[in-house]
């Protein structure tokens, strides 16, 4: 798991950071180059210059800060290197930061019960003082980072959260079951956010892998102004009131939109579907455990048939123990899955409104000027600098959006292909059985009839 | 199997009809009626086929063979009919005797008894038998004339009775709580078998819902597309499978049925033992008691208090002469008893050659049938798991042509 270690800003001879980072060779035929790879070594280029690295630093306060306005010059540069990082597959092997979650722990105290989680991070990166980090963390602390990355990166997709409660099935806030596939679904989180070319540097993001819990309490109070908050909330509803966004919005984004609506319909549908098997494979189930001991009762009376029926019912109960498996690779692989996507298609919606929203500031605001002719220099500013908002805003989003298409398309392919290869596997397992069952049941004709032929 | 009808003559049930009639109640029913063909067979002739010869009965009439011969022949096994009604149905049979798939598989039942009674070495020389397979005119009125139908009354009430036998014969007793034991545990099986199929099915038939997302969720794609599209036709595919697969489960289930009836044509070999058993021992014990009371008065002596005896005591004894007729009367009673006693000695001794004969023959075909019919259960599964494993690979390619 440990990536191989890098130090930080080599003098390495690189092309100039306007290239397209993608252009790099890589080992496998064809393919692009990983998302760190490039990337680092842009960042090493803009390390080599201080001016540069000054640039980076303020496009991550920047885009964090919801009322900065100025967006240094520079910014297109490691802006448009950043942008073409996103079309690339994410590489397991040039991964430099390693995220688990495991070991849930209660805690009790007067006012509460709650649990938290051990995160452990390991990471070969410059910026972490550290190789490794241990924290612990409770769900409130996913929430306030997934919101954070929402703020700092409105058109981005983050990755899903598990929910706040599970309301269909009986399952209790601390049973065994919830925070085991609590614990898994917010593994990925981070995982994910990991492996997003953006959010990998996201501040906030080190934040929570590597400062103590009470440092993270006295982080979460500082931070954006609750003004300045409330004054994006207010400009956001009044451009939605007035259709914000709508109108102007360019043919990829309604495509996106419809898109959106379809998926989202398909895999609630999907994920129905698939509890429904599970239900009826348990059901199935439930009836197999009693259906194989009938048969060794019944050997109980009988001499000549006894082997026979024993016989069936060790297949029986075989065959009882492998739908078991098949229902655990269900439960493990594909509900997880069509519940995120139920999510991300909720996400999704989420950021076509907000990049709406972005237009519609733009829109509302050109709306205005037209109308007052007299102040059009005073205003040409901040059209400008909404025009490059709206701009920034859309490259990114679809960069984003062709990212979490390739990524949806491989969990797809993955977990059903997950999905045949455990019922092929349960099916070779039965037909093992049962053949091995007729084999031995021919055997005993041989002998018989051996035993017949004798005088 | 030496001469039976079965190797003479080819017996079967070759269709079923439904018919329309006036029951005895002059009130219009509808009932199926089935034909019976029977034909001889020919040993090696020139192509020759022997003509077929056909007649129509419907189920009451075998249920009326049936009890023929179960009152005729009480120290036989007697094969079962197929049940009157549909029993241990899951949801997707029907329990309607009117069903097409219940009269199809009645068929088959109703052709296995015929051929089970002509295979049987006592019951195929049954002459109300043969003319059951060969008289259609005429034949209710020859079996209502052999009588058996008093015969049948008094048999339904002793097989009912409670009585306990004294010294009850140990073979029988083992093989009735067989029989009790067989039917129990076929009666459980047969019920989860039902609920097994029941949710076998629903699993199965859900996975056909894949195919309409996949078809929907396909239009949207660009790139997997066509592996949805394919993997989705592969799911109804594996949702179809499912019927035919349990209809041939439902011949396993009638099989087991069979022997579930059969238990109870054994328990009634058992309880017609145990019925002459308890008749022997009440004769045996009314000769005994005969027998005193004639020594009693013989020697004027008074072994056992009996009311008479107290109350010639009390109000005077008898004279010489009464006393004499009396001895005479029990003389003839005991010589009558003590023949009756002899014939029914002889009586149950044969019913128990005859019928541990029949129930080793009896054995070794339910042991036979029954190891047949594990064996094509496992068979069955074989095939199913071999359909699965197809369709699931199919369906993997086109997952990962995604």
């Amino acid at each position: 798991m440990e990536a191989e270690g890098r130090e930080s800003a080599p003098s390495l001879p690189q092309p100039a950071p306007g290239d397209e980072g993608g252009a790099e060779a890589d080992a496998t035929a064809g393919a692009p180059c990983g998302v760190r790879g490039p990337l680092l070594a842009a960042a090493e280029v803009l390390a080599l210059d201080d001016e540069e690295d000054d640039d980076l630093e303020v496009f991550s306060k920047d885009a964090s800060l919801a009322e900065v306005n100025s967006f240094s010059p520079s910014m297109p540069i490691s802006l448009s290197s950043m942008i073409n990082q996103y079309k690339f597959e994410d590489e397991p092997e040039q991964r430099d930061l390693f995220i688990t979650v495991d070991d849930p722990e209660s805690h009790i105290t007067a006012l509460e019960t709650f649990i938290t989680y051990r995160v452990l991070t390991k990471t070969s990166r410059g910026e972490f003082d550290s190789s490794e980090y241990e924290v612990r963390r409770r769900y409130q602390d996913f929430l306030w980072l997934k919101s954070r990355l929402e703020e700092a990166h409105p058109t981005l997709i983050i990755p899903p959260l598990p929910e706040k409660f599970i309301m269909k099935g009986m399952v209790e806030r601390f049973s065994e079951e919830f925070i085991e596939t609590r614990r898994k679904a917010l593994h990925k989180f981070l995982n994910r956010i990991a492996d997003h070319p953006t959010l990998t540097f996201n501040e906030d993001f080190k934040i929570f892998l590597t400062v103590q819990a009470w440092e993270l309490s006295s982080h979460k109070k500082q931070g954006p102004g609750l003004l300045s908050r409330m004054g994006q909330t207010v400009r956001a509803v009044a451009s939605s009131v007035r259709g914000g966004g709508a109108k102007n919005r360019p043919e990829v984004f309604t495509e996106m939109n419809n898109y959106m609506e379809t998926f989202s319909q398909k895999i609630s549908v999907l994920d129905k579907i698939a509890h429904r098997i599970y239900k009826e494979e348990r059901e199935y189930f439930n009836e197999m455990k009693e259906y194989g001991p009938i048969h060794t009762l019944w050997s109980a009376s009988e001499d000549d048939v006894a082997d026979c029926l024993k016989g069936v019912a060790s297949c029986i109960d075989k065959c009882c123990k492998a739908t078991e498996k098949r229902m655990a690779g269900l439960s493990e692989n594909l509900l997880p899955i069509l519940h995120e996507y139920i999510l991300y298609s909720e996400i999704l919606m989420g950021v076509l409104k907000r990049r709406d929203q972005i237009q519609g500031e733009l829109d509302s605001r050109v709306d205005a000027l037209t109308n007052k002719k007299t102040e059009k220099d005073l205003f040409s500013e901040e059209i400008g600098r909404l025009e490059d908002k709206v701009e920034y805003a859309n490259n990114v989003l679809k960069a984003d959006w062709d990212r979490w298409k390739q990524n949806m398309q491989r969990d797809m392919r993955a977990t059903f292909t997950n999905v045949a290869e455990n019922n092929l596997r349960y099916y070779e397992e039965c037909l093992a059985t049962w053949e091995s069952f007729l084999a031995s049941q021919a055997v005993h004709l041989h002998v018989e009839e051996d035993s017949e032929d004798k005088p | 199997m030496e001469d039976c009808l079965a190797k003479k003559m080819e017996i079967t049930v070759s269709e079923a009809e439904k018919r329309t009639g006036r029951n005895a109640m002059n009130m219009q029913e509808t009932y199926t009626a089935y034909l019976i063909e029977t034909r001889a067979v020919e040993t090696q002739s020139e192509g020759q086929c022997a003509p077929v010869d056909s007649l129509w009965r419907r189920y009451s009439e075998f249920e009326l063979l049936r009890n023929y011969l179960s009152v005729t022949y009480p120290h036989i096994v007697v094969p079962p009919l197929p049940e009157k009604r549909a029993d241990f149905v899951w949801h997707k049979l029907s329990a309607d005797n009117m069903d097409p798939d219940f009269v199809e598989r009645r068929r088959i039942g109703l052709e296995n008894f015929l051929l089970r009674v002509a295979s049987h070495p006592v019951l195929c020389q049954d002459k109300i038998f043969y003319s059951f397979l060969t008289q259609e005119a005429g034949w209710k009125e020859m079996v209502n004339e052999t009588g058996f139908q008093l015969k049948a009354d008094s048999r339904l009430k002793a097989l009912n009775a409670t009585f306990r036998v004294k010294n009850p014969d140990k073979r029988f007793t083992e093989l009735k709580h067989y029989s009790d034991e067989l039917q129990s545990v076929i009666s459980h099986l047969l019920r989860v078998r039902a609920r097994v199929a029941d949710r076998l099915y629903g699993v199965y038939k859900v996975h056909g819902n894949y195919g309409r997302v996949f078809s929907e969720w396909s239009a949207i794609e660009k790139e997997m597309g066509d592996g949805l599209q394919s993997a989705g036709h592969h799911m109804d595919v594996y949702a179809a499978s499912i019927d035919d697969i349990l209809e041939e489960e439902e011949h396993y289930a009638d099989q087991l049925k069979e022997y579930l009836f059969y238990a109870e044509a054994l328990r009634a070999v058992c309880r017609k033992h145990e019925l002459m058993q308890y008749d022997l021992e009440m004769a045996a014990q009314d000769l005994t008691t005969k027998k005193q009371q004639c020594e009693e008065l013989a020697t004027g002596t008074v072994r056992t208090f009996s009311l008479k005896g107290m109350t010639s005591k009390l109000f005077g004894q008898e004279t010489p002469e009464q006393r004499e007729a009396k001895i005479k009367v029990l003389e003839e009673q005991i010589q009558e008893g003590e023949e009756q006693l002899k014939s029914k000695n002889l009586e149950g001794r044969d019913f128990v050659k005859s019928a541990w004969a029949d129930i080793e023959r009896f054995k070794e075909q339910k042991n036979h049938d029954l190891k047949e019919a594990l064996i094509s259960y496992a068979v069955m599964q074989i095939s199913m798991c071999k359909k699965g494993i197809q369709v699931w690979t199919n369906a993997k390619e086109c997952f990962s042509k995604m």
